[in-house]
């Protein structure tokens, strides 16, 4: 193979799962750090500044979520900033060229209710993740035996499908939904919906367990991961990432400099994993 | 004598045709998965059967009258039989479901009831059966529901339910579902989520119909021994379309008879302020769990619906009207606000009869809309409209 031909091979673009999987073996501190930014919240631009200070400041991926008019797993504050973003003209185009922007730096993991993914079509919707280099996409109401047309979507388009698991999930779809998990398992760590909670209970190291025996991908964990104490402690419990999400959002509503002040958190939280 | 147990015409669908499914959060699956066993279970059941059919029966008031309606036949020129869901108990056909369900979650041993509610109907009925089982009832409803619905708000006060005012969005029965979901989806160990319309994740929509086929199998057999025939026409509103799909079940199939389900086309088709999407046709979409027939924008955004009746006022419909639509069994027409609180108020002066603004866009269209090839018409009068006499006195102001 001549030198030009194999630099032309190595400037191919890798698969989303592999910008997965090199994020979370790179990692900074013991588990990655995937903070969560509501794209077109309070604006896009102010968003994407936020992307970006959670970029310079210790994410090793971002989880790019889209506002949605019906977010049936998200709790009073993203649920909150989703219909604030819509109500500020936010759309699907404008929160997927944040994404695209912020793919630059780290990967991005879309989250994205399904009624979006199939109002475009599963198909274009994951080239079109895929043309913005968006590596993986979470989509909160797919549980896994809907999601047929959308894994072959994703698959085709080398978007990584992630999929939840939680609390509740019995052993055997356990066992199904790790044998078709790509990029990382998103664990939730509570029975309930997105929010902040003072602690998470005794019963996620046991759930992470039973999740990693089964899973061939890094296992993270979210919902109700609020502070760098936290944050450790979910690593020590055995997560391979952790999510950060209602927290920042939080931040960013209440701060006159929304990306300082998440940037500000992220680098906290990333400390809180360094150690 | 009737029977008054719920009649399953095939297992629990998952999907009708392309609709339905499970689109939630991966939290309730094993949820959905034990009510749907749970289900199986107890609906062949004769002891849950006997239990329900006597309830139906001494709490609630059923079989309910099949009424023929002289003078509303006379203004159509055919005739206008009434399935009298208005005299049941709590006033309107909703109880079936929420007894049933009740009934249900005793089985499965839970012991706090969460539901949603438009027009309150639904959410009377829920906290009436929660007052029956003794169980907890907390209900969600929109904060305009709240305002245009008051005296429903104070029966479930007054019956022990806890009313939930809901903030979100336009404030009505849309939102009202999604904080139930995210009530369950906290919740699930110990709540059952009675939902109150034919729609919902599977096993939901099945459930809700076997419940209310009980509408249907009535009317049925009391207009063939009564007049002697079927009905040329079936019609019944559909906001989600529980009664309609009760009502249009013991019909399928006879395929004589036409199914036909009124909407509400709001403010009018064209101006977009309707809730009429089975009418509307478009791009199916996924709301609440399943798909079917959904208001949105080109993103997928679910818009806003609107109806001066509360339990209309939903961008949503129940799956199997969807499939029903596209198979051609039944047909889905939408009537306006004006022309629903017309018949609302001749329906009261012919008859006696105050119907809920609801079942009043169903009687527009049998008395003023199409008909000249019908010589019987059967309707679903599916509630009465005593909640409904501020809200239509504010409309003639």
């Amino acid at each position: 193979m001549s030198k030009s031909a194999r630099d032309r091979v190595a400037a191919v673009p890798q698969t989303g799962e592999d910008r997965i999987a090199a994020a979370f073996a790179l990692r900074r501190g013991r588990a990655a750090l995937m903070p969560y930014v509501m794209g077109g919240y309070p604006d896009l631009p102010t968003s994407l500044a936020i992307g970006e200070a959670y970029a310079a400041n210790g994410a090793d991926l971002i989880e790019l979520g889209v506002p949605y008019s019906d977010p049936l797993a998200d709790g009073p504050v993203i649920h909150a900033a989703g219909t604030a973003a819509l109500q500020a003209g936010a759309t699907l185009a404008g929160v997927l060229e944040v994404g695209e922007a912020l793919a630059r730096r780290v990967p991005v993991i879309l989250m994205c209710y399904v009624n979006l993914v199939l109002a475009r079509g599963a198909e274009r919707f994951a080239r079109r993740l895929s043309d913005a280099g968006i590596s993986g996409m979470i989509v909160p109401d797919l549980p896994m035996h809907e999601a047929g047309e959308v894994r072959d979507a994703c698959h085709a388009a080398q978007i990584a499908l992630i999929p939840l698991v939680a609390p509740t999930t019995p052993d055997d779809r356990l066992t199904a939904i790790a044998a078709e998990a790509r990029g990382f398992i998103y664990v939730v760590s509570v029975v309930g919906t997105t929010g902040e909670r003072p602690a998470f209970g005794d019963h996620v190291g046991g759930l992470l367990a039973r999740v990693r025996k089964r899973a061939d991908v890094p296992v993270a964990l979210g919902f109700g991961i609020s502070t760098p104490s936290q944050a450790g402690e979910a690593a020590d419990a055995g997560a391979d990432g952790v999510i950060v999400a209602s927290r920042l959002i939080r931040a960013v509503s209440e701060a006159d400099d929304p990306a300082a002040v998440a940037g500000e958190l992220v680098a906290q939280l990333a400390a809180g994993l360094i150690r | 004598m009737t029977d008054f147990s719920p009649v399953v015409e095939a297992g629990v669908e998952h999907r009708f045709g392309p609709y339905g499914g499970q689109y939630v959060p991966e939290t309730l699956m094993p949820a959905l998965a034990e009510l749907e066993a749970a289900w199986v279970a107890v609906r062949d059941d004769a002891a849950y059967r006997a239990q329900l059919g006597g309830l139906l029966r001494d709490f609630a008031g059923r079989p309910t009258p099949l009424y023929l309606a002289e003078r509303l036949s006379e203004l159509a020129q055919r005739e206008i039989w009434l399935k009298r869901e208005d005299l049941m108990h709590t006033g309107s056909h909703k109880l079936n479901n929420a007894l049933g369900q009740a009934l249900l979650a005793k089985h499965m041993g839970k012991e706090r009831i969460i539901a949603e509610t438009g027009a309150g109907q639904h959410g009377v009925a829920s906290a009436t059966a929660c007052a029956l089982l003794n169980l907890q009832c907390v209900v969600y409803m929109g904060a305009e529901d709240i305002r245009r619905q008051a005296p429903n708000v104070q029966r479930m006060r007054m019956l022990g339910a806890e009313v939930v005012s809901v903030e979100a969005g336009a404030r009505t029965l849309k939102e009202a579902v999604s904080e139930a979901i995210r009530d369950w989806v906290t919740t699930v160990a110990t709540t059952h989520y009675i939902i109150g319309s034919a729609v919902g994740p599977a096993p939901y929509p099945a459930l809700v119909r076997d419940l209310q086929r009980v509408i249907g199998d009535e009317a049925r057999a009391d207009l063939l021994l009564r007049a002697g025939r079927l009905p040329d026409r079936v019609i019944a509103c559909v906001g989600g379309g529980s009664n309609s799909i009760g009502i249009f079940s013991a019909f399928v199939s006879d395929v004589g008879v036409a199914l036909i389900g009124v909407e509400a086309a709001g403010a009018g088709m064209d101006s977009g302020r309707h809730g009429a999407p089975l009418t509307a046709g478009g791009r199916s979409g996924v709301l609440h769990g399943s798909l079917s027939a959904v208001m949105q924008d080109a993103d997928g955004q679910v818009t806003e619906a609107h109806s001066i009746s509360a339990g209309l006022d939903y961008p949503g419909s129940g799956p199997q009207h969807a499939y029903l639509r596209d198979s051609g069994r039944a047909s889905y027409v939408a009537v306006e606000d004006d022309d629903a609180v017309k018949a609302f108020k001749e329906v009261t002066r012919l008859e006696g009869i105050i119907p809920a603004l609801e079942t009043s866009h169903a009687l527009y269209y049998a008395l003023h809309e199409d008909g000249a090839d019908s010589t019987l018409d059967l309707i679903c009068l599916s509630g009465r409209g005593d909640k409904d006499l501020a809200e239509v006195i504010a409309h003639d102001e």
